[in-house]
């Protein structure tokens, strides 16, 4: 390679890995502000704004869907496995929906404590499967939870 | 240095040799679309849990991945243009910039779409959506600068070190359900482990992500050569072939 060459290589080189570290950094500095949510583990250390409405993400906790009689209103509780919370929302839901599944609520915390919802969004897994597939999968860990109970 | 790369790499001789492979391209294209277009939307089973819609996944996720792919070839040829000079590569930055921009904006409207019967929304200002946004206006910078410049060979100067600058956004695109939070979920099939969908749906994806780069190829050899056509208007060889066609 020529001088010149080698140069100019060496300036495309440097722009690149220059605006790579300033990239890294600004990223870095706006960590909790490119968070599109919040997890329950992170609401209850406090991390999360008291002041203004945020969004919190977690799986819908098995059985703990309520509906209010007579109303769209629905309260059902989160978790990220390590901690728990309770969202009540009034509206309707997306059609994923469901116990067990993945939702983004974007509300506000009531004084006592409930996240009171404004609107919330599922969140799909990255898994992809025939139904039959999925019912057989469903059945194998039962069978395995059968076999050996915790 | 003599070697071949610099006689195929030259726009004469790559006039010729895409000309001459660009109907075999068209045909495979055609043929890979048909299959993986049929096994998609006909023989792949139904998702168990977002069922038929699912099959949006054919158009979505090889959109988006040509969105990134492209951004690479754009870069690259454009950085070759700009070190060494090699003026194949201006071109053939040119000539993808508006494919990869198109490819862009068919993700995310086709996201978009996704996005409305599955989450419930159209939009969130998530990084996965967000970077990827960014990545179209990228792609249109670059197109509007390559318009705004009337010096050819300023125009790929310039334009090679946005397409360079814009780069960083690429890891930042493909990581960005990783890092952060997301309502975009996670990798399917780049995971490290074994890709969690099944073989059965996995099979037309590839096929059509095959079939979208092959489209990419084509259409980028084409547009590539009028680009040489273009800038080599004068040059002998252009003129001999002008002639031999009876164009002129």
């Amino acid at each position: 390679m020529t001088p010149t060459r080698k140069k100019r290589l060496l300036i495309v080189l440097a722009i690149v890995g220059g605006m790579g570290v300033a990239a890294a950094l600004i990223l870095t500095a706006f960590e909790k502000n490119l968070m599109y949510f919040y997890s329950p583990s992170e609401v209850a250390a406090g991390a999360a704004p008291h002041e203004r409405k945020f969004r919190v993400g977690g799986l819908v906790v098995n059985g703990s869907v309520k509906r209010v009689p007579d109303s769209l209103t629905i309260e059902f509780a989160i978790t990220d496995t390590a901690h728990e919370m309770t969202v009540a929302y009034t509206g309707i839901l997306p059609d994923l929906f469901r116990e067990g599944q993945g939702i983004v609520a974007h509300g506000q915390t009531r004084p006592d404590g409930i996240f009171e919802a404004s609107e919330v969004l599922a969140k799909h897994d990255e898994n992809y499967m025939p139904p039959e597939v999925a019912s057989a999968l469903a059945d194998a860990k039962a069978g395995a939870m059968q076999a050996n109970p915790q | 240095m003599n070697l071949p790369f610099h006689k195929y790499g030259s726009p004469k001789y790559f006039y010729s040799w895409s000309l001459m492979l660009s109907p075999w391209l068209i045909g495979f294209c055609v043929l890979l679309f048909a299959v993986g277009l049929y096994t998609g939307l006909f023989v792949a089973p139904a998702d168990y849990q977002q069922g038929e819609s699912f099959r949006i996944i054919y158009v979505h996720v090889p959109a988006a991945w040509m969105s990134l792919f492209i951004y690479v070839v754009m870069a690259s040829a454009a950085a070759s243009g700009l070190i060494w000079h090699v003026k194949l590569g201006d071109m053939i930055a040119r000539a993808s910039a508006p494919l990869g921009a198109w490819f862009t904006f068919l993700a995310l409207v086709t996201g978009s779409l996704w996005g409305k019967p599955m989450w419930g929304t159209y939009w969130v200002w998530d990084a996965r959506l967000t970077s990827e946004l960014i990545l179209l206006f990228l792609y249109l910078g670059y197109i509007a600068l390559q318009g705004a410049i009337d010096d050819r060979r300023v125009a790929a100067r310039a334009g090679a070190i946005v397409a360079l600058v814009g780069t960083v956004n690429l890891p930042i695109i493909h990581y960005s359900v990783e890092w952060w939070n997301t309502l975009h979920q996670g990798p399917t099939v780049s995971k490290l482990d074994a890709p969690s969908i099944a073989p059965s749906m996995l099979m037309p994806l590839l096929i059509m992500a095959v079939a979208y780069t092959v489209y990419f190829v084509v259409v980028m050899f084409a547009r590539t050569r009028c680009e040489i056509l273009e800038f080599e208007r004068n040059a002998a060889w252009v003129k001999e072939r002008a002639l031999e066609k009876g164009v002129v």
